[in-house]
């Protein structure tokens, strides 16, 4: 206990230990924040959806903190349904029984750029006679546009933006543009949106008794989220945050598997010496030969790209490497030391003298080097995910990257994509490494003070 | 690496005596230390063989894929348009075992797999499956010679920068340990953590797409310049990024370690002697520091070369660097065993020969080491 005390008493000496464990216990709360408030299945689905989940999203866009330091806002998306502040709905009846119910969507737009889609969304409810809506555009200088006006099914989705008729009533400017382009600029080859309040009114007729249609207008701007959104139209949000429980998990499995098991077969050959000794000697040059990466690829490539297989033969490759060499050395030392000898007169287990003696003794040499290579692992699982043999199935910062390489984000100016989660891996990666360090300087008798 | 120092109370013997027991030792310790990195080779060989194989289970996939390609071409193909059904299928069938024999999967894995190893160890690296080089050969040889020249460019100017600026920076440090300069190197030692490709992918977004100062990968303009000298300078521009990452990502550590490896060795009671005696400081450093740590130094070198080899795979990929890191992961894409194999066994050897080699330059380097003398506790 008092040991613990001095270590930590030590540790805050290091700024640099303070800045790691700060890092790390960050990393550490987030994970358990994120797996608790978005559960596992909700994330998968939310990363794997498919249009269903995505089709209210922009494409590649970047996320609404760009605007913070933008003196030229960009578009901000929209999405207003009734019952929402800005949605006015009327309703009334004729008296062939007919109910007429009038929506007027209220757009405040103050930008310089247009937006990227707008779409609107029908649910309705009738038995034989489908509804009919008519739509109408109201701009800021008081013109009136049609756009369009057609029966619905239940499940109805209209694209403004690529209705052609719209488009040719328009003078040939797509319906984004067309739409808040001002009368003067229309014409021209650079056409500017005219600022101010815009009216969108639907008037869907229902000619059944309770039948009803809810339209709901999306307007998909040049900013989404916090994260922005992938070529796919998935809220980055998604990896970013589950990123970080797999990122910790797979380099804190790795990293504590790894060095636990070198150390104990390190401690067992040494004890024993002889054959098995020699035998863990001729193993350990063996995997000298291995192609490590290569033979990560070959597994992802040929047999499965799980993460969790990966990180099996990760352990299992990284076992018999210098570590072994080094922690024998250290071993060999304490093997004579005069304990061992007590303990061996006192008749003990070889068992007990490996566990119970020697292993303990190596403790605080293992700790900062288990430390000092989680950020290794980290990043092999991004190295990985570049390669695209990341795990299909799970969101993570590696393969984010990847997606926007494929995608060629920083030859298109999508900045955002790749540096989110490269911030995040470089921060996890520094955290660790500060912080294995110190733990290095300070518990490895050789460089206290150095 | 077997090394010891001889603590053995020097015995007094007779010079030819001693000339044969030392010529005898070397020689058998040479022998035994070359059986087993042989059987090393051998072995991890064969396990590289056996996962790039998967088993035999690689083998199905790849006849499925040649049953289904053969298929679609002989459907495909025009001239068979007026043919009968019977006699098409004929034909696949035939072009399938064909094919199989081209590529010897109709032989047992135990067969195919002790062959691959014996003309790997002979160095007959034989011809690729699918992949070829740019002049269209199939020969694995002219493929690894045709991207070793860019691998070792990169690799070379990097590895090479890094060893000897560092290794200088170091000594330097560690003559004035404690100063400005020493305590950031410190702070900044733990950026090694993060990989070369990573800050390959920093340095293509600030000097590639946001001040388009250089290109984003590659290795020269297209279209190629026509004078030499224009040629190697697109080669430099196209070389800049990937080496500054790969100097990147180990500078500081690689500074670190050196630095602290120095100072544990100039803290010797010899080298406080040396001073006291008033020997100037380059004296002490080249005579007392250095010379003692010329075994360790040389065989960081010496795995630096070897290292020269593997290329990195994924600083290339990042970079469409054409070298053999880019070609090893294409092969593995590819399913292409034998270039696996090759680009493996040629690490291995060199691996082998260095570990093997290093032996000896210990003992030239180091008076205290004596080759193959007993049981060592390495």
């Amino acid at each position: 206990m008092k040991s613990l005390k001095n270590t930590l008493q030590e540790i805050l000496k290091y700024p640099s230990a303070v800045f790691g464990t700060i890092i790390v216990l960050i990393l550490v709360v987030v994970a358990i924040i994120v797996m608790v408030k978005i559960p596992y299945s909700q994330a998968i689905n939310a990363w794997r959806g498919g249009e269903q989940v995505v089709r209210k999203n922009p494409k590649t866009v970047p996320p609404k903190w760009y605007n913070w330091f933008r003196s030229e806002k960009l578009v901000e998306s929209l999405d207003m349904q009734e019952g929402d502040e800005d949605v006015i709905v009327e309703e009334r009846m004729t008296e062939g029984g007919t109910a007429i119910k009038t929506t007027t969507f209220t757009i405040n737009y103050e930008y310089n750029s247009f937006p990227q889609e707008l779409t609107l969304f029908f649910t309705s409810a009738y038995t034989a006679k489908q509804p009919f809506v008519s739509i109408k555009w109201f701009t800021p200088d008081g013109r009136e546009i049609k756009v369009a006006n057609f029966a619905i099914t239940q499940n109805y989705t209209f694209p403004i933006n690529q209705d052609a008729k719209l488009k040719k009533k328009l003078g040939d400017l797509y319906p984004v543009i067309g739409l808040f382009a001002s009368p003067e600029s229309a014409k021209s080859a650079n056409p500017v949106p005219l600022q101010g309040e815009y009216k969108l009114e639907i008037e869907s007729v229902m000619f059944e008794e309770g039948s009803t249609v809810q339209p709901e207008f999306v307007m998909l701007g040049q900013v989404f989220g916090w994260a922005g959104t992938d070529h796919q139209r998935r809220d980055l949000l998604v990896p970013i945050l589950w990123g970080v429980p797999i990122a910790l998990a797979f380099g804190l499995i790795a990293a504590v598997g790894t060095s636990i098991l070198t150390m104990m077969i390190a401690g067992i050959g040494t004890w024993y010496g002889g054959v098995t000794d020699a035998l863990i000697q001729r193993v350990t040059e063996i995997n000298l030969v291995l192609p490590f990466l290569s033979i990560l690829i070959m597994v992802g490539t040929f047999y499965s790209r799980s993460i969790w297989l990966i990180l099996g033969v990760t352990v299992l490759l990284s076992i018999f490497t210098g570590g072994i060499k080094s922690y024998r050395a250290i071993f060999m030392q304490v093997k004579e030391s005069t304990f061992i000898e007590a303990a061996k007169a006192y008749g003990a287990s070889d068992r007990r003298i490996i566990f119970r003696y020697l292993i303990p003794r190596i403790i605080p040499l293992l700790i900062p080097g288990l430390v000092l290579a989680v950020p290794s692992f980290v990043f092999l699982e991004a190295s990985l995910a570049v390669l695209g043999l990341g795990d299909p199935v799970l969101p993570t910062w590696g393969k984010m990257i990847n997606d926007a390489y494929e995608n060629a984000a920083l030859y298109r100016g999508w900045y955002y994509w790749i540096l989110q989660p490269a911030v995040l891996l470089m921060f996890t990666g520094l955290g660790f490494a500060s912080l294995g360090f110190a733990l290095d300087r300070i518990f490895n008798p050789r460089l206290r003070g150095m | 690496m077997e090394l010891e120092l001889d603590s053995k109370a020097p015995t007094e013997r007779t010079a030819p005596s001693a000339a044969w027991n030392t010529a005898s030792r070397v020689l058998k310790y040479s022998v035994v230390r070359l059986v087993s990195l042989f059987v090393t080779v051998v072995i991890g060989i064969y396990l590289t063989i056996m996962i790039a194989n998967m088993g035999g289970y690689v083998d199905k996939m790849m006849i499925a894929e040649i049953q289904e390609r053969v298929t679609v071409q002989v459907a495909k193909n025009p001239a068979n348009k007026t043919m009968d059904p019977a006699t098409k299928a004929r034909i696949t069938e035939v072009q399938i075992q064909n094919e199989i024999k081209r590529l010897k999967l109709d032989q047992p894995l135990a067969v195919r797999t002790t062959r691959f190893l014996k003309n790997a160890l002979t160095l007959n690296l034989g011809r690729a499956m699918f992949l070829t080089s740019d002049s269209g050969s199939r020969s694995i040889r002219a493929i690894i010679l045709e991207r070793i020249p860019y691998t070792l460019l990169l690799m070379g100017t990097s590895e090479l920068i890094l060893f000897f600026s560092t290794l200088y920076l170091a000594l330097a440090l560690s003559r004035s340990y404690g100063s400005f300069w020493d305590k950031l190197v410190i702070a900044l030692s733990p950026t090694s953590a993060v990989p070369p490709w990573f800050f390959g992918i920093f340095l293509i977004l600030i000097f590639a797409a946001a001040l388009r100062l250089l290109p984003f990968g590659g290795v020269i303009d297209a279209p190629v310049p026509q004078d030499f000298s224009a040629r190697a300078l697109s080669v430099l521009k196209h070389l800049i990024l990937p080496a500054s990452a790969l100097i990147i990502s180990s500078f500081f550590l690689s500074i670190y370690n050196w630095r602290t490896f120095f100072l544990i060795y100039s803290s010797e009671d010899y080298v406080e002697m040396a001073k006291a005696k008033g020997l100037p400081s380059r004296d002490v450093e080249s005579r007392y520091i250095l010379r003692p740590t010329l075994p360790t130094i040389i065989t960081s070198f010496a795995l630096l070369l070897i290292g020269l080899w593997t290329g990195a795979i994924i600083t290339e990929t990042v970079f469409q660097w054409p070298g053999l890191g880019r070609t090893t992961y294409k092969a593995i894409g590819l399913y292409d065993t034998p270039v696996i194999v090759g680009t493996t066994i040629i690490y291995a050897y060199l691996l082998a020969i260095t570990v093997f080699l290093l032996d000896f330059i210990y003992a030239l380097v180091d008076p205290r080491v004596k080759i193959g003398s007993g049981e060592s506790p390495q």
